[in-house]
Formats: structure tokens, sequence, C-alpha cells
């Protein structure tokens, strides 16, 4: 993982934040992504993100979990071991709902929450970096990444201009690594003198 | 997900003047502050009916199924009994995260995370009974169809044991990631305000790394959207399944098709009862009062009140379908071995009615539905209740088998069932008493959410509306639709 710089804006206040957000996009700037302690809804449009197919991926997972379910139980039941209960169908869909369902339940829910930490790059373990310690807490705290042309001194002055509390530029890891929450400066703030 | 507009009638959910640092602030703090010395004392109790529940268990699997007072009349007792009445209890925290989600009820924000918590802990205790039932609880993975060297002897899909196997640990899963994926954001919150290494480490481990990036926070909303909308059927599979344990056999008094909703509303009955006993301890030991409000309980006990008339109508239809289909058997079951006081087991019965229909009506009035002290004695009148009911379903229905030479009317638990249930009680009480202690308890980011929208210090009221000129009024709000 490569590390770059970032000018970091913190809010106090998301009604302030979304004309930031506004402000900063017109005047050209990339943003990197926001940070905020709560889902701000309609902050994603802002950004100009597309909508997460998770859900799609959900019903697809869901899907997998039906046809799973109705074609071990058919074959168990009708192939490799068909038992005679009281001269019934070897095929008994209607009894075998409760468990295709439940197994559609079970797949979708998983495998969407597998998706979802796969996406998010979570895990046990895994560490990144902090733009600032009360994104989680009470701030919103919008990070723009540099480029060459970025002149970090002008887009702070921005920042502040459009009613950031506090602004930042740092020097971090852009991805994630595994490490502890308890060894601060592990890959922090490593060359902040740039 | 939530109310986008709320009408000024409506009271606050969050009390006090509240900003984001101040909700972090008052939820996080008795995470971090040292346990108070009522909290050791219920955790002593706690552990200690869980080791007796322990040694309860030892003995029967060690001498058997024999050790319970169960005979061949009476083949399902306290256990089976005791299986329903926390799978039931289960039930409210689902219906609180899930269905109230959907239905956009902003209130749920207060009370999801500690429902969902007693749904995980109540599933846990419910599974123990079934799984020790078996007798040979060493050979329990039996009921996974897996193939094996024994045929391939597969279980029996057609058995509604078999589709209880699937529901309950299909619950038991999706309540834990839905539980799980909701705590992620809290734990970082309490991970960025750590002040020990222990525990910077420890919820670094649990937030699984998560920043609050807008992207994972739009993820993270349709992620719970989507369980939300899983888990809702789910919940009513579980208990519609647990009632066919009954309602597909032949057995007079079990055999109606009436059971799937009759159980699902009895199930929320005695969950919303039991989130109010937990939860009126919770806000006055954590001082979380501004957050679980008089308003939360005063709701709750709406719903207390509708499920348990819904439960009472259930009983009142099988009282007439006993008498209506002029079948003996049925006619038997329920008004002689149920509903006649002077039956061997009439006593349940009567019991039940006043705990489960009778004594919940006073929440009718406002002024029960918001007295704290009332709400809890009524929560603990209701569980007894419930608990009444699933033996009354289970022992009336047996003690009197078709042939009178197997009449079994003398049917008491021995010490040892007795330990089992309250082990699990001390299984239940542990796991919550940790739970209060080390994971936040009010789901933080959710209420942060709703702080703006229906916090105290942010609705202006009616009485700026009512001061102002009428002519005023009328022109801000003729063009609103």
């Amino acid at each position: 993982m490569a590390q770059k710089k970032f000018v970091v804006g913190c809010f106090d206040d998301e009604k302030v934040l979304f004309p930031a957000v506004k402000q900063v996009r017109t005047a050209g700037y990339k943003i990197q992504d926001v940070y905020t302690p709560f889902p701000v809804h309609g902050l994603d449009h802002a950004l100009g993100m597309r909508e997460t197919s998770l859900h799609t991926a959900g019903f697809i997972y869901g899907i997998t979990g039906t046809t799973t379910a109705i074609s071990c139980i058919s074959w168990i039941f009708t192939k490799d071991w068909p038992l005679n209960i009281g001269g019934k169908p070897h095929f008994a869909l209607p009894a075998w709902i409760p468990i295709i369902f439940e197994l559609t339940v079970l797949f979708a829910a998983v495998g969407m929450v597998m998706t979802f930490l796969w996406l998010c790059q979570m895990a046990p373990g895994v560490k990144k970096h902090h733009f600032h310690k009360r994104a989680t807490d009470d701030l919103f705290v919008m990070v723009i990444e540099c480029t060459e042309k970025t002149n970090a001194e002008d887009l702070k002055a921005l920042l502040a201009a459009n009613g950031a509390v506090e602004t930042d530029i740092q020097v971090a890891e852009d991805g994630w690594w595994f490490g502890t929450y308890d060894n601060d400066n592990e890959k922090l703030y490593k060359q902040v003198a740039h | 997900m939530h109310l986008k507009y709320e009408s000024q009638l409506r009271e606050p959910l969050v009390y006090g003047n509240k900003t984001y640092a101040q909700v972090t602030e008052d939820i996080v703090r008795p995470i971090e502050a040292k346990p108070s010395r009522l909290w050791y004392i219920g955790f002593f109790i706690a552990v200690t009916l869980l080791m007796f529940g322990a040694y309860s268990v030892y003995r029967e699997v060690t001498y058997g199924i024999g050790e319970w007072n169960l005979n061949k009349t009476i083949g399902w007792g306290w256990d089976i009994t005791n299986f329903v009445w926390w799978v039931g209890i289960g039930h409210a925290g689902t219906l609180i995260s899930a269905v109230l989600l959907l239905f956009r009820q902003g209130w749920r924000t207060g009370v999801n995370r500690a429902a969902e918590a007693m749904t995980i802990f109540a599933v846990m205790c419910a599974g123990q009974f079934p799984i020790f039932h078996m007798g040979r609880v060493w050979m329990a993975f039996f009921v996974m169809p897996y193939p094996n060297s024994r045929g391939p002897l597969w279980v029996n899909f057609n058995s509604p044991l078999l589709w209880d196997v699937f529901a309950i640990s299909t619950y038991f899963t999706v309540s834990l990631l839905f539980w799980y994926s909701g705590l992620l954001p809290d734990f970082a919150t309490v991970r960025d305000r750590a002040f020990t290494k222990l525990r910077k480490k420890l919820y670094g481990i649990a937030s699984f790394g998560w920043t609050g990036s807008t992207k994972h926070w739009q993820r993270h909303e349709s992620l719970s959207l989507v369980l939300a909308g899983l888990s809702t059927p789910l919940v009513l599979s579980v208990h519609t399944i647990v009632s066919f344990d009954f309602a597909t056999s032949v057995i007079p008094g079990w055999h109606t098709t009436i059971f799937p909703p009759y159980f699902v509303a009895g199930a929320i009955f005695s969950g919303f009862a039991m989130v109010q006993t937990l939860l009126l301890i919770v806000r006055k030991v954590f001082g979380l009062t501004d957050y679980i409000t008089i308003g939360h309980i005063d709701l709750m006990n709406k719903v207390i009140v509708l499920t348990g008339s819904i439960v009472g109508i259930a009983y009142l239809t099988e009282l007439f379908m006993g008498w209506y289909s002029q079948n003996k058997y049925e006619g038997y079951t329920f008004w002689y071995s149920r509903a006649y006081l002077f039956s061997p087991y009439g006593w349940s019965y009567w019991g039940m009615m006043a705990c489960n229909v009778l004594s919940p009506q006073i929440f009718w009035s406002k002024k029960m539905r918001r007295n704290v002290f009332v709400t809890f004695f009524m929560s603990i009148i209701v569980n007894i209740g419930m608990w009444f009911e699933r033996f009354v379903i289970i022992v009336t229905s047996l003690y009197r088998d078709y042939l009178p030479s197997s009449w079994s009317v003398y049917y008491s638990p021995s010490i040892w069932e007795i330990g089992f249930y309250a082990g699990t009680f001390g299984l239940f009480f542990t796991c919550f008493f940790l739970f209060a202690k080390y994971f936040p308890v009010i789901a933080i980011a959710e209420i942060k959410y709703v702080l703006k929208r229906s916090g105290e210090s942010y609705k202006p009221g009616f009485d700026a509306i009512e001061t102002q000129p009428l002519d005023k009024f009328v022109h801000d709000h003729a063009h609103a639709h």
C-alpha cells in the first residue's frame, strides 16, 4: 500500500457539511471520502457515489440457498434413500418448504455479510488509518487526496471558508494492514514533514 | 430508513439537551467505568445458577432422561415447555430490530441493541433443551444431514422436528449477524475513546477496522435493510415451525390449525415482557433514562396489551372449537383437562388465563402504561403466564392418554429438571451481564441519526406554533400538499 498525502477538513454539523461538499466538488477537487459517526442520508449522492448492489448479491445468495435445498432434499428423498412414509409421494415438496425457506434466508444473510466485509475490507485484526479520532464520535471528516497539481494550502483555506472547524494535511497509508489499535504510530504520520 | 419528518405531537425519543458527543459520552460511560457492586452481586448469582444448571445437566447426561420425572405418558414436560418459552422470548428482539425497522418506527433505536442481545441469549438457552432431551447428547450431530457411514441414513426432511433444527439454527445465525453488523460502528466508537492499551486492542479487533466511510455506511444501510427484510419472515417462520411440532401431531389439544398465529403472538407477547424486565433495570442502573424513555415503555406496553389480547382470543377460539367440533376427545381436553378448575391441572389453565389475558388489560390505561413499577411487575406476571401457557399446552394434552390405563396425573418435576431450567437463567443472565458491561447497550450511531429530528432540545414543540398568528400558520402550511 502506498503512502499518500491528504487534506483533511473536519465539520461539526451535517448542515454545514452538505454545502461544503458541493463547494469543494464544484471547485474541481475529488473528495476521497467523508468519515461520519452515523449514516448521513444523501451524502453518498452528494459525493457522486453510485448505489451499492449489495442487495442484488443478497438475492443471488438467496436463490442459491433455495436451489441447494430443493436439489439436495429431492435427491436424498427420491434417489439416494427413498423412505416410504405411509405410502406418500417421495417428492413431498410441501413438507420441504420450511427447510427450503430457512436455507434461503441463511444463505442470503451469511453471503451478504461476508460480501459486505469483503467489499469494505473489514476483518478482525484489520487496521486502517484514522484521519481524526472523533470521526466515530461527533465530527464529519472530509478527506481529499492531493495530486501534483493540488495546492494544499488553498484547499485548506477553501475548507475553512466553508465551515470546517479543523483543517489538516496528513500523509498516510491508503489501504489497510494487520495491526492493533493500541499501537498508534505504527504506520501513521510517518512522514508528515513533507 | 426511519421517519423522515416528525410531528411535533410526537414525544421526543431522546430527552435532555444532547449533542452528538454527549450521546457517545452517556452510552459509553458505563462501559468505561468500573462495574458497580450490584453488578458483581448479580453476576455472581448468575454464574452460581449456571453452575447448578451445569451440574443438573451432568446428572442427566450421566444417568439418562430418567433423572427428570418424565414418564411414558408425559414424555414432554418442563424441558420442551422451557424450550418454547425461551424461543418465544427471543422473538421480541427480532421484532423490534427488524419489523419496526421496516415499519420505520424511530423508537426502536433506543431499545433494539439490548433486545437483539436478549434474542441471541434466549435462543442459546432454548437450544439446550431439545439437545439434552435427546438423551444421548453426544450423538446430537445426527440431526445434521450429511453423507455418513450408516447407509447413508438421512434425516427425515418431512418431520417438524427437523424443520425446528433448521429454523432455530438459522434464526440464531441470522440474529447474530444482524446484531454484530450493527455493533461494528459502535465498537469503533468505543475503540477510538479507549484509554488503556488492552481496550484499544480488544475493541480494535472487535470493530473489524471500521472507519465510518460514507461508502461503508451506504453498504451498511443496505445490509441492515435486507437483513431486516429477511428476519421479518424468518421470525414468523420460526415460531410457526415450533408450533408445527405440536400442530402436525394427532394429539387432542395440539392438532389445531390456529397454532402458528397464536404461537407467534404469544412469542411477541412474552418477548416484549422480557424486554421490559431487562430494560427497566438497564435504564436505571446505567442512567440511560434519557434514551430509554417512559415513551418507549408506553409503546411496548401497547404491544403487550395487543398481543396479550390476541392470545386471549386464541384461547377462547380453542374452547369454542372444542365444543363446536363435537369431537369428544377435543371437548374432553379443552373443557375438562384444561378449563375445569378442579381437574388435576385446571389451576395451571386458570393461572395462564389470569396472567396472560386478564391482567394485561390494565394497560388500556395510559397512566398504568407509563408507570414503571406496574410495568415491571406486569412484565414478570406475563412471563409466568406464558410459561404456564406452554405447560398447559404440553402437559394437559398428554397426561390423559386415549387409554385410561396409561393416564398419569402426578407429574411433577425433579430437582434436576428445575435445576436445568434455573441453569438456563444463569446462562442468560451471565451473558446479559457481560453484554451490559462490555458492549454499548444502546445503538449509538442510530441514536445520533434520530437525534436532530426527535431529540427534545431539537424539537420546537407546539408552543412555537401556537403563539404565531393564525394567518402566518395558514400561509406556511397551506401549500404543503
